[in-house]
């Protein structure tokens, strides 16, 4: 049995063939290493994130993650439920205050749902991945498995919004969060903890329906990701990593830079520092290549009893 | 009667109050102090593009300027960044009285119609609830299309860059134009939608009579 077991919300962005397969990908090679268990919880639905409030009103939004978790007790029982996208683990966490805090819209979301042949009994709890890494796994253990440090890589660790506010991971502040400086730290890295724009908002859904807007917020993060001397930037939110990686080239339309900067997920650098190839770290799923996590993911590993090196 | 003149009409001269009963967590905007800490937290604020930062709207609110603020483009340029919710010393759910009023203006037929977010967002959740999960190339098509066939070509071409990356890193598929992902069980789902929408119009209505 494994050490960790959840159940898992993937979300829609990080299904096969969308624009977040190289999460799922590389957080699957994560958590293989340090053995936890993911289940996705099946027959999941979206959540409806955030941006869909003009339709959605209050109690449909809600019944829809009340769904999975009903779906989650039914077919996983006692699990908590562990999400990758921070849309997708704040609209659930949304969902399950306002329901422990409201019997009308708890009894009313119990009726929507038989309609579903489905029915709550207990609250879930929702985590993020980052919260699973820090809290139950810890640095120490994480640390342990690294076998090959990526040194001398400066990293920009941008949190962005949804996983800092308004839930945030605990012991952190909203305005200058640490831990993705240690995780890069942790993989043998150069965090850059002064790095100003890590709790700025891209402009979220916005860089879809009003690009003008979000892009200059985009432009902002970059550049103070070059100034502070980045190779790369690395991300906890695939709307982060989507918004942040693929507009560089409409960016530098725009404003006459020359935006080139690989957009990371923690996972995927803990992957190639845990012995993984190119392909467990899903480093081809990138839009801008990032070469010198490519050149360290081809060198061979330090030399260790145990580990994921050895395939 | 449209739902609008209904509206105006039973909640004359009390828009606090309407927006109070009908806008989800609408019953907080009596408690802003009109600090400010909210419009200087807000990244939209600093893009010159927003009408009215929160603070406004919530004293637009108070002044009874109905038309102003159910018309206003500004709730829709919303990022859900939370800036606003973490910061405010009165504790206001600021993000969602935003979408609050966002959504009453376009339930009631006052937001302004061609407004890109708006029209993404119900263009969002048609499509993650049709089939339970969102189809991300039929939701950038949509939004491409808003404006018409030409401009819908002409948009497309803008992105053709950004969707040849996304189609080259094994990141946005084609195919799922013929279909995508989806739940197995969408009946039920429906079912579940069509219920919870029911039983939320039956509270609003009660709460108008009452
Ligand atoms: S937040 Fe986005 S990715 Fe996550 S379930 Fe909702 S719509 Fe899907
Ligand atoms: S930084 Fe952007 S994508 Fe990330 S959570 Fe904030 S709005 Fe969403
Ligand atoms: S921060 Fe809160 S109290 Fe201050 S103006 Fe904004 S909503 Fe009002
Ligand atoms: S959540 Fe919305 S209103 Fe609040 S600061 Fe962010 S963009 Fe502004």
């Amino acid at each position: 049995m494994a050490k960790h077991e959840y159940a898992f919300y993937p979300g829609c962005s990080s299904q096969k063939g969308a624009s977040a397969s190289n999460y799922l990908t590389s957080v699957e090679a994560m958590c293989k290493t340090l053995d936890v268990k993911i289940t996705e919880i099946p027959d999941w639905n979206c959540c409806g994130a955030s941006i869909g409030y003009a339709e959605a009103g209050e109690l449909p939004r809600h019944v829809m993650n009340a769904r999975n978790f009903a779906l989650s007790e039914k077919n996983l029982p006692g699990k908590e439920i562990v999400a990758t996208c921070a849309a997708c683990w704040l609209g659930a966490r949304e969902t399950r205050e306002r329901l422990s805090h409201s019997d009308t819209l708890m009894n009313d979301t119990r009726e929507a749902l038989k309609e579903a042949g489905l029915t709550i009994n207990e609250m879930p709890n929702i985590r993020h991945m980052v919260e699973v890494l820090i809290e139950d796994i810890g640095f120490d253990e994480m640390k342990k498995h690294v076998v090959r440090p990526l040194e001398g890589v400066k990293i920009a660790g941008y949190v962005g919004c949804q996983t800092n506010r308004p839930f945030g991971v605990d012991g952190e502040s909203f305005e200058n969060p640490q831990y993705l400086d240690k995780m890069v730290e942790m993989v043998g890295a150069q965090s850059i903890p002064e790095y100003e724009q890590k709790v700025t908002c891209c402009g979220g859904a916005l860089a879809f329906s009003e690009p003008e807007k979000a892009q200059a917020q985009i432009k902002d993060i970059v550049e103070s990701a070059y100034d502070h001397g980045a190779e790369m930037i690395v991300t906890p939110c695939p709307l982060c990593q989507a918004n942040v990686e693929v507009y560089q080239g409409q960016i530098n339309k725009r404003y006459g830079t020359k935006f080139d900067i690989p957009v990371m997920y923690y996972s995927q650098l803990m992957v190639v520092a845990y012995g993984g190839s190119a392909k467990d770290a899903a480093l081809n799923g990138q839009v801008i290549k990032a070469r010198r996590l490519e050149e360290i993911a081809a060198k061979p590993v330090l030399s260790r009893a145990e580990g994921p090196a050895k395939r | 009667m449209s739902a609008n003149t209904a509206l105006a009409e039973k909640y004359r001269n009390n828009f606090l109050k309407e927006i109070e009963e009908q806008v989800e967590m609408g019953d907080w905007v009596k408690m802003c102090m009109q600090c400010g800490v909210c419009s200087g937290s807000c990244p939209t604020n600093f893009q010159s593009a927003w009408e009215h930062p929160p603070q406004e709207l919530f004293m637009m609110i108070r002044a009874g300027k109905r038309e102003e603020v159910l018309t206003s483009t500004s709730m829709w340029n919303c990022t859900s960044c939370y800036n606003c919710i973490v910061r405010c010393p009165r504790k206001l759910p600021i993000t969602h009285i935003m979408h609050g009023i966002a959504e009453y203006a376009h339930r009631i037929g006052m937001a302004p119609k061609m407004q890109a977010t708006r029209f993404f967002s119900g263009l969002f959740w048609k499509n993650a609830t049709k089939t339970g999960r969102v189809n991300e190339l039929k939701l950038s098509m949509g939004l491409y299309f808003k404006d018409g066939f030409a401009q819908g070509v002409k948009n497309g071409m803008a992105m053709q860059s950004v969707a040849l990356g996304l189609v080259k890193a094994g990141r946005l598929n084609v195919m799922e134009l013929f279909g995508g992902h989806k739940c197995k069980d969408q009946k039920g789902i429906q079912a579940m939608l069509k219920k919870a929408y029911e039983i939320e119009r039956n509270r609003k209505a009660a709460k108008m009579a009452g």
